[in-house]
């Protein structure tokens, strides 16, 4: 009898990873609402912010409204990387080792939750921002660019988790890494425009980090409108993620089946 | 010799508690590093802010968010406290400190101690940070003690939310609505910009909030112009009285639990 065929097993994986994804609330709430909220505490503390000579638009929501996309993909570090630990945690991984499965149908499945995740916080944030009242100045076509960078965002991050999970082999030592990604957050052209932080070393640390590309991308498609470079480093920099935390993962995934 | 009882139990409680914080990195880094980080956050990356017009507060934008990270730490040290009476109650600890004290407020009262030592090492180094930043302060040695003394009432009160809580649940798992409650009453106060700046539901949600008078008064402090000084010490001495109540018919609900 021959193995079913690696389309086969990643759908089987990816099915029971969006089937848990789903059921857990845990997961999926914390994760939309809570970066709604900051939004929400942000636009309205940071409003006055765009009286500052120099800031590209009269509206800290629309500014704002790119780092929810951010934080929603840093969540998957977690969700991604907890749901792995877990399996690894109560053998699940072992027994799947004995199975013809493949690795890379492993780790595609896996992210399947995350990236169904990705796609309801990211349609959630655009209808939220909507309906208060930010621009979109690259219009619907734009919304569906923010879709899918953010979709890249949530796959490169979700890799990571994986990577960590398969690392350490433990959940809580996962969730210990989700304060380190927000440190990237935090020191990034998050609240404001890099040409406009003030304090030089945060702004060199603003521009050697990432993230602030990926969130740039982001909002260049909200306040300017079609940006080829800000689009380019910031789907740049989310494929160098992705392929890097994929690399990474599969490499580790191989380590611990080897191990167990 | 009934004082001598409860200050050997509270001190017993604080102990142990210190001790557990102290002896793993796992609870003291995030104490510590977490306000450290928001300060470098917001008065590094935020300090354009001063820029906009009418924003007035002349020892500068590191003093104005100094403020508002020194209330954070005292309020999560509380929660953070929090954390470790549910788990001594998970674990057990708890219902043996219950049959071992004669007075079991002293249980609080330890936590409290606690709660209060770790807030202090937070503060020891946010203020040796802050001044390695820069930061200026206006204000005298009174004004600065008023600033310490609503930093320990923001304290106080957050340890007994917690505690109560804690002792309504005995599980870690009530971890969130200890912190979330705290969050967003602390966020949802004039954070970046000075009360007057804010507006439309956000300043509305600010006008009411007691955060707000307490962060007010200590900007006042640090400038040396103090500010709605009496409005904020009741709003932080409501707060203690109002959370001890609860947190003691926490413990009343523990002990009834058995």
């Amino acid at each position: 009898m021959s193995s079913p065929s690696l389309l086969m097993q990643v759908g089987q994986l990816a099915r029971r990873s969006v089937t848990r994804t789903l059921r857990q609330p845990s997961q999926v709430v914390p994760s939309t609402v809570f970066p709604l909220f900051l939004l929400a505490v942000n636009s309205g503390g940071l409003a006055k912010a765009t009286s500052i000579p120099g800031f590209p638009t009269h509206s800290y929501l629309t500014f704002a409204l790119a780092i929810p996309f951010m934080q929603g993909a840093l969540f998957s570090v977690m969700n991604a990387g907890t749901d792995l630990a877990r399996d690894i945690e109560t053998g699940f991984l072992n027994r799947l080792a004995l199975t013809p499965l493949r690795g890379a149908a492993l780790l595609s499945g896996l992210l399947a939750g995350a990236v169904l995740l990705g796609l309801l916080q990211a349609a959630t944030f655009l209808l939220v921002g909507w309906i208060a009242g930010a621009g979109f100045a690259a219009g619907v076509p734009g919304a569906f660019v923010i879709v899918a960078l953010s979709v890249l965002m949530t796959v490169g991050f979700g890799a990571i988790g994986l990577f960590a999970a398969l690392r350490t082999g433990s959940g809580e030592a996962v969730q210990g890494l989700f304060p380190v990604f927000f440190v990237f957050l935090f020191l990034s052209s998050m609240s404001l425009p890099r040409n406009l932080i003030e304090t030089d070393w945060f702004r060199h640390v603003a521009t050697y980090n990432p993230v602030s590309y990926l969130i740039e991308g982001v909002r260049s498609l909200l306040v300017t409108g079609w940006d080829g470079e800000a689009l380019a480093l910031g789907f740049g920099v989310a494929i160098s993620i992705a392929v890097l935390g994929m690399t990474a993962a599969t490499a580790s995934l191989r380590t611990r089946l080897l191990r167990t | 010799m009934s004082g001598a009882r409860f200050r050997t139990v509270a001190l017993g409680v604080a102990w142990r508690s210190i001790h557990n914080f102290l002896m793993n990195p796992a609870f003291l880094v995030p104490s510590i590093i977490f306000p450290l980080f928001f300060f470098t956050a917001f008065a590094g990356g935020l300090s354009t802010i001063s820029k906009v017009p009418q924003f007035n507060f002349p020892p500068g934008y590191t003093a104005f968010q100094f403020v508002f990270v020194l209330l954070q730490s005292a309020a999560f040290g509380g929660v953070f406290t929090g954390f470790g009476i549910a788990r001594d109650f998970e674990t057990g600890i708890g219902r043996r400190f219950l049959m071992a004290a004669p007075h079991r407020t002293a249980i609080i009262a330890g936590y409290g101690v606690a709660a209060l030592t770790r807030a202090l090492l937070t503060w020891t180094l946010l203020v040796t940070v802050a001044l390695i930043a820069g930061m200026h302060i206006d204000g005298g040695g009174v004004d600065l003690f008023g600033l310490l003394a609503l930093a320990v009432l923001v304290n106080v009160a957050a340890t007994l939310w917690a505690a109560g809580l804690a002792l309504r649940f005995r599980t870690i798992q009530a971890g969130p609505l200890m912190q979330i409650p705290v969050f967003l009453t602390l966020f949802l106060a004039p954070v970046y910009v000075p009360l007057d700046l804010l507006s439309g539901w956000i300043h509305a949600l600010a006008q009411v909030n007691p955060a707000t008078a307490l962060l007010e008064a200590g900007r006042g402090f640090i400038a040396g112009d103090p500010t709605k000084v009496a409005v904020a010490f009741a709003a932080g001495a409501g707060l203690v009285l109002a959370f001890a109540s609860w947190a003691v018919r926490g413990l009343r609900r523990a002990e009834a639990a058995g």
